[in-house]
């Protein structure tokens, strides 16, 4: 990673020529590393798994749109609008966790590292402990998003005018972090500190969870639709901006009275964002194709993708950090091998 | 990317008070034999006999918007559906979104002037409200969300005419237009009505706001009357037993001017009128002729949402009129001729 050289983008060094192309042929909305095969997954019907040769195995595991997808690395777990709860693991294997007996639409899926596995049906939160024990919780409106908390068995559940913490395995009535507007995305800090929502409107809302006080971060112009810790948590990234927004989360106070930094801008919104698991350097993609990835430290940029048709829909790096794995909205994807 | 307003995706708001008709019209429109598919998000979930492949139960969750406006609400399970759906592109033509007999048509027509992605990819097409001509007049008189359907409806199904008499039918007509003279009105029995008559009506779409005016007086219309409606529009007595009632509290007010506007006093005084009276103004449109202007300029709203655009050049034979239409509840009616007049290039 020597070749990183602050810059705009007409004299930004590139690696575009080290990019292997891939074409998925169908939209693309997620993409999670199994093992040392990227697994794109579609808008609809199939996961497509690309070794590092850019050799394409296609799997089938809904049937009909997929709703969502979240991974721990060793096996996607994805929602569908056929109603069911299907797992898709490192060999290619696809099993089946649910199925509502209603054929509603799986809105949102959580993994936990135990094992654990949450998901949402309307205003329904289920969690299916690693020991195959399954507990249920109704909150007031539909859930917008999940995120297990990084120690101990408790969910968060992002819906309309807050969102609800809660241990699944113990008794006492789950916590009500009160905030006005839908909350979509949930995520907590590495460090358990900070609970942070992606909302409907343009703007994220965030509670340090010690005393619940809020944290509000707006001036987006559009809604944050991708947001990725950076190593040890230090910063939030997120999209929605011709800018990738960091918050700072180092301090105790998190972004508190702080100001975001602003990197990489473009004449285009940033459409996903991806941090390196392992360095201080994160993925940008953005709503008219391109990509690069930035050194926050110095706003060093390098050219990964040049423009395309349609906005970046999906980056991930693999567990060790020496694959970045992108597609667009149409399914034209690439794997980079650092 | 924005998509051109023809491949976004048309929805259909199906709208009407409890036993009106609703789900007659909707599996009308779903049998037959038309080769498009519809995705149909309905409430009540599982209760009611639909036959579609696409079909998804709603919650009509309705969400106030963080900027301090109480009438700025949106369907937040629309937007999540609407968003799920668009992974099955493709997979259908269209969307009908059938509301509860008790609902509210604004959230959902506001859902589509607030969401950035709800606009990206698809389009308001009309609200459709079926209501029953047996028992309308009642319900305009003890249901005020029936009124609120009539009010806000592009196109009004009048069901079960065959259980009315001629003069029944003509009084409950008479109440719907002293509401909405601007709705197409179609009687029918048994929701049997054309197609094309409730869907791709384009009632929303700026390019297509060709004319404001009252649907009975437009000659040559594309609906089938049973009689004729080529009667003298600046008379209330329509001659054959036409009643004109004006509804104590829904009303629909329309100005006119054949003088120019002035857009530095039109814009600023529109935007406070909406701001300021939004609550009580369901719908509005208008098509605007500007002082030193070539274009026409068209706009729309619901309650204090607008949006506006330049359409088009005004045609060398054309009457440079500038007219208005405000549908509403209890509407301040001097207070807005007033406002208007003062835009008006003197």
């Amino acid at each position: 990673m020597s070749a990183f050289e602050p810059g705009h983008p007409a004299s930004i060094a590139s690696v575009t020529d080290k990019v292997r192309p891939v074409a998925i042929g169908a939209p693309v909305t997620a993409v999670h590393f199994l093992g040392e095969r990227a697994a794109f997954v579609g808008a609809e019907e199939s996961v497509s798994l690309v070794d590092g040769e850019g050799a394409i195995s296609k799997v089938e595991v809904h049937g009909g749109g997929i709703l969502c997808a979240a991974s721990d690395g060793e096996r996607i777990v994805m929602g569908g609008d056929d109603g069911k709860l299907v797992a898709l693991n490192a060999k290619g294997e696809v099993a089946l966790l649910a199925t509502d007996p209603k054929r509603r639409w799986i809105d949102n899926v959580a993994l936990h590292a135990d094992g654990a596995v949450a998901w949402s049906v309307g205003k329904s939160a289920f969690v299916r402990g690693a020991k195959g024990e399954e507990k249920s919780l109704e909150v007031p409106s539909t859930v917008g998003g999940l995120a297990f908390a990084p120690k101990g068995l408790r969910l968060a559940i992002a819906h309309y005018n807050g969102a609800t913490l809660w241990f699944p395995n113990m008794a006492a009535t789950p916590e009500f972090l009160a905030w006005a507007g839908s909350h979509l995305a949930v995520t907590f800090s590495p460090d358990n500190k900070f609970l942070v929502t992606a909302m409907h409107e343009p703007a994220m809302h965030g509670w340090r969870l010690a005393d619940n006080r809020h944290m509000r971060m707006s001036g987006y112009p559009g809604r944050v639709r991708s947001m990725s810790w950076s190593v040890g948590g230090r910063f939030l990234a997120t999209s929605g901006a011709d800018t990738v927004i960091m918050w700072p989360f180092a301090s105790k106070d998190g972004p508190m009275g702080k100001e975001p930094a602003m990197l990489a801008p473009l004449q285009a919104r940033v459409s996903a964002v991806a941090c390196h698991p392992k360095q201080d350097i994160l993925a940008a993609g953005y709503s008219d194709g391109t990509i690069l990835l930035v050194r926050p430290e110095d706003g060093g940029e390098l050219l990964v993708r040049r423009r395309g048709p349609t906005a970046v829909a999906a980056l991930a790096w693999n567990a060790k950090g020496t694959l970045l794995a992108f597609a667009d909205e149409d399914g034209d994807a690439g794997l980079l091998a650092f | 990317m924005s998509q051109s307003t023809s491949q976004k995706i048309p929805v259909t708001v199906l709208t009407g008070y409890l036993g009106a008709g609703k789900t007659t019209l909707l599996n009308r429109i779903l049998s037959e034999n038309h080769g498009k598919k519809y995705a149909v998000i309905v409430n009540e979930f599982g209760e009611i006999g639909i036959d579609n492949d696409l079909i998804i139960g709603a919650d009509e969750e309705v969400f106030e918007m963080n900027n301090g406006c109480v009438c700025c609400t949106v369907r937040g399970d629309l937007v999540r559906i609407l968003d799920g759906l668009m992974k099955r592109k493709g997979k259908f033509d269209a969307i009908i979104v059938e509301t509860t007999g008790l609902a509210d048509p604004a959230p959902v027509a506001q859902t589509f002037f607030v969401d950035e992605d709800v606009q990206k990819n698809a389009r308001l097409d009309a609200v459709v409200t079926v209501a029953d001509a047996k028992w309308l007049a009642d319900r305009l008189k003890d249901a005020p969300e029936a009124k609120n359907q009539i009010a806000f409806a592009d196109v009004i199904v009048l069901n079960k005419t065959d259980l009315v008499s001629k003069p029944e039918l003509a009084e409950v007509e008479a109440r719907i237009r002293g509401i909405n003279p601007y709705a197409k009105l179609h009687r029918t029995e048994r929701c049997r009505v054309a197609l094309s008559d409730v869907l791709e009506r384009g009632a929303f779409d700026l390019d297509r706001i060709l004319e404001i005016e009252p649907d009975f007086l437009e000659a040559g219309d594309d609906h089938d009357h049973d009689h004729d409606h080529h009667h003298d529009h600046h008379h209330h007595d329509h001659g054959h037993g036409l009643k004109h009632y004006h509804d104590e509290d829904m009303q629909s007010l329309s100005l006119r001017s054949d003088k120019p506007l002035d857009p530095t006093k039109f814009m600023p005084w529109l935007q406070e009128l909406v701001a300021s009276e939004g609550q009580k103004i369901l719908r509005s449109k208008g098509i605007l002729a500007f002082h030193d202007d070539d274009d026409r300029y068209v706009f729309q709203g619901v309650h204090m949402m607008l949006e506006g655009d330049h359409q088009r050049k005004w045609k060398a034979d054309e009457l440079r009129q500038s007219r208005l239409v405000f549908i509403g509840r209890e509407l301040p009616e001097q207070l807005i001729r007033d406002g208007f007049e003062r835009c008006i290039v003197s």
